[in-house]
């Protein structure tokens, strides 16, 4: 995973409460794989009409927003299925950042175990941030993960919040698993006083006949 | 040494603590301040979509940890059509994939041909594979199902998927408690999808996150096993991490005898165990909400999130008299679901009913459905199709003749899968065709493109096969009962 320090990108507005899975990347794409193009099919249904044809009165399609990094959204982005396939359909078309109220909780930690930053403002400052993209299509905003801020073009930053578990794995691309197979020693010790105090939790023993 | 105690003291050391926290303490290997913890999983159930997390162990070079600990089942993209003949390409490789994939990491498969196939979050119940107060991980966002059992259910995407494999373990930030007291009776033709529909309406789609749920209250309790286990699934709806419900003797009861499910001196332990699980008297929880069962209606959604719900005698709202920041969203989810503001709810015509799912796809629900159906017929235009929650489900319903009732009313009777649920195995409906299904979503194009969703219960959807359009059940199991 590559680090991740400070942004500054275009910013698409996507002005939709509860933008789920399904909207990100509709089940009839996951079929293809990612190599089959994630980023076409990314919020496809959204993006384009039953004819296949963009959208034009979608900010998203906006010709200045094009090439867009970071995503402005509504609240409880990316709620619904835990397929991680939704961060890789919004990373393989662009998107690095997701500015929202609230996320989805699956969809949270699913976005910060690939390198993207789910950022949470309060809804007003969202709302405020939305109108001014919307009024300037092509307008950059910067995430700036060392200072916790999101910055306007005009300088004013607004504080977000984020654990320091996760923010020091993003800042330096850290991998969670190598960290995890370092605390193996631990796993263990706790399995074996688990496996004393509640044997029935143990692997799974050989199944009496099914009565079916 | 440590300084003798007053007679005092012994009180203010015992901290009374919530069942989250007793099964959330048991497994953490590590937590730092920030709340992040590493917690053990005791159970592990992968489908279909587990691929990416197998190819990511690959290609590190690692195996699975704990083959006895992992369980996998075909439920997501398997056909559902009798026999089961027709598998396309897709769904073939997949298949292959997948058993190559447990083949190779010696872990135990419930695949097409085994008698215990169906969807992860039935089998794993219904086989004592899910036992109370343990974690239990799923790549699969409805894994709070089986927290009715009271285990800790967690939903988790394709990278966790891969860790717990390698590790057994995964890092989870601790959330916050809320507890969901719900008193009085359900009424006759009100079910437990009823419940947990009302209270996604009353706290909203994201009103549970970062929160796990526990149910509690004399309604909860009253509920069958089946009913909790409906109740929970739908908790990821609400936004919650996850959802709990206390076992007391009707969890003891279900679990007993099921052919993973501890047995003899072992059983006594795990009985004594589970029941001490139950939250202590003055636990405190971040949120408290009661709710007063005898207030709810069969439910019916109108738009594109859970949410959007109404009681069956209800009208389609107008977004003109909703909150500000509501509108436009009720404007667009009314335009897809083609509904017109201020219609009646019942009499909204349907196309097809959809009666399975891991969250209605269990015997009792089943039963529900063919007692409204019993001696009528699917109404003509409607495709009615039942799809059982696992083989096993299918065959008791079959020894009791309900597939007789259903087939002989023009339903479908298929092979256990997620089927209309989820868009991904073939079963979805046509642009514009208005579902009545007892599944968990409803979002924009969840069961194929343009498709029109409106959920419901069992003996809502089979009321709405039979009459052809959104129906209140009571009307028609009125002088059926007693």
């Amino acid at each position: 995973m590559d680090p991740f320090r400070t942004l500054t990108a275009i910013a698409a507005p996507l002005p939709m409460p509860n933008v789920d899975t399904d909207q990100i990347i509709p089940a009839r794409f996951l079929r293809a794989g990612r190599d089959g193009g994630f980023g076409r099919a990314c919020l496809h249904d959204v993006r384009f009409g039953p004819d296949g044809e963009p959208r034009a009165d979608l900010p998203l399609n906006h010709p200045a927003v094009q090439g867009a990094q970071i995503l402005v959204s509504g609240p409880n982005f990316g709620c619904g299925s835990s397929r991680e396939e939704a961060v890789y359909a919004l990373w393989d078309f662009g998107i690095r950042a997701v500015i929202a109220p609230g996320f989805g909780d699956i969809f949270y930690g699913n976005a910060l175990k690939n390198g993207m930053v789910p950022v949470v403002l309060p809804e007003p400052e969202v709302a405020e941030l939305t109108a001014r993209l919307q009024a300037a299509p092509g307008s950059r905003l910067t995430v700036d993960l060392d200072a916790r801020t999101v910055s306007d073009e005009d300088g004013v930053a607004r504080p977000f919040a984020i654990t320091e578990f996760a923010r020091r794995r993003l800042l330096e691309g850290l991998d969670e698993l190598d960290h995890t197979l370092s605390l193996l020693p631990e796993i263990d010790a706790l399995e074996q006083q688990m496996r004393r105090q509640w044997p029935w939790n143990a692997g799974l023993p050989s199944p009496t006949p099914s009565s079916d | 040494m440590s300084a003798p105690l007053t007679m005092f003291e012994p009180l203010t050391m015992f901290e009374p603590l919530t069942m989250f926290e007793k099964i959330w303490r048991r497994h953490t290997v590590t937590e730092d301040d920030d709340g992040q913890a590493l917690l053990a999983i005791d159970r592990h159930l992968v489908h279909e979509g587990s691929a990416r997390g197998f190819e990511i162990l690959a290609r590190r070079g690692l195996k699975v940890r704990r083959p006895d600990r992992t369980v996998g089942m075909a439920d997501h993209i398997v056909p559902t059509a009798p026999g089961r003949t027709a598998l396309t390409g897709f769904q073939r490789a997949a298949l292959e994939l997948f058993q190559r994939n447990l083949d190779g990491a010696g872990v135990r498969a419930f695949g097409l041909g085994d008698d215990r196939q169906g969807i992860v979050h039935v089998v794993g119940p219904e086989q004592g594979i899910t036992l109370p107060g343990m974690t239990v991980v799923c790549g699969d966002s409805h894994a709070s199902t089986h927290g009715a059992l009271g285990a800790y259910g967690l939903g988790i995407g394709a990278s966790e998927v891969a860790h717990v494999l390698a590790t057994q373990t995964l890092w989870q930030r601790r959330p916050r408690t809320m507890r969901i007291t719900v008193t009085g009776d359900l009424g006759p033709g009100v079910t437990a999808k009823d419940l947990i529909l009302a209270v996604i309406g009353r706290i909203g789609a994201d009103g549970a996150t970062g929160h796990v749920i526990e149910y509690a209250g004399p309604a909860i309790r009253a509920l069958s096993m089946e009913g909790r286990l409906t109740v929970c699934n739908m908790s990821i709806e609400a936004g919650a991490r996850a959802g709990l419900i206390a076992p007391d003797e009707t969890t003891l009861r279900y679990v007993r005898g099921r052919p993973f499910a501890p047995a003899g001196a072992d059983w006594d332990r795990a009985a004594q165990d589970w029941l001490g699980l139950a939250t202590d008297p003055g636990a405190r929880f971040d949120q408290e909400i009661r709710m007063d069962a005898t207030a709810v209606a069969p439910m019916v959604t109108w738009g594109t999130s859970p949410q959007d719900v109404v009681g069956v005698d209800g009208r389609v709202p107008d977004p003109g008299q909703a909150d500000e920041t509501r509108r436009e969203a009720m404007r667009q989810a009314l335009d897809y679901l083609g509904l017109v503001p201020g219609t009646p709810i019942e009499g909204i015509p349907v196309d097809r009913v959809f009666i399975g799912s891991c969250t209605n796809g269990r015997l009792e629900d089943l039963r529900a459905a063919a007692e409204v159906v019993r001696g009528r017929s699917v109404a003509p235009g409607v495709t009615a199709v039942v799809v059982p929650g696992s083989t096993p489900v299918r065959h008791a319903a079959q020894r009791e003749g309900l597939d007789e009732v259903f087939r002989a009313a023009g339903f479908e009777w298929r092979e256990a899968g997620c089927s209309m649920c989820v868009g991904l195995n073939g079963d979805i409906a046509a642009p514009g065709e208005r579902v009545a299904s007892t599944s968990n979503r409803n979002f924009v194009g969840r069961q194929g493109p343009g498709a029109r969703t409106h959920l419901m219960s069992p003996a809502m959807a089979a009321a709405a096969a039979v009459t052809g359009c959104l129906t209140d059940v009571r009307r028609l199991i009125e002088g059926r009962t007693g």
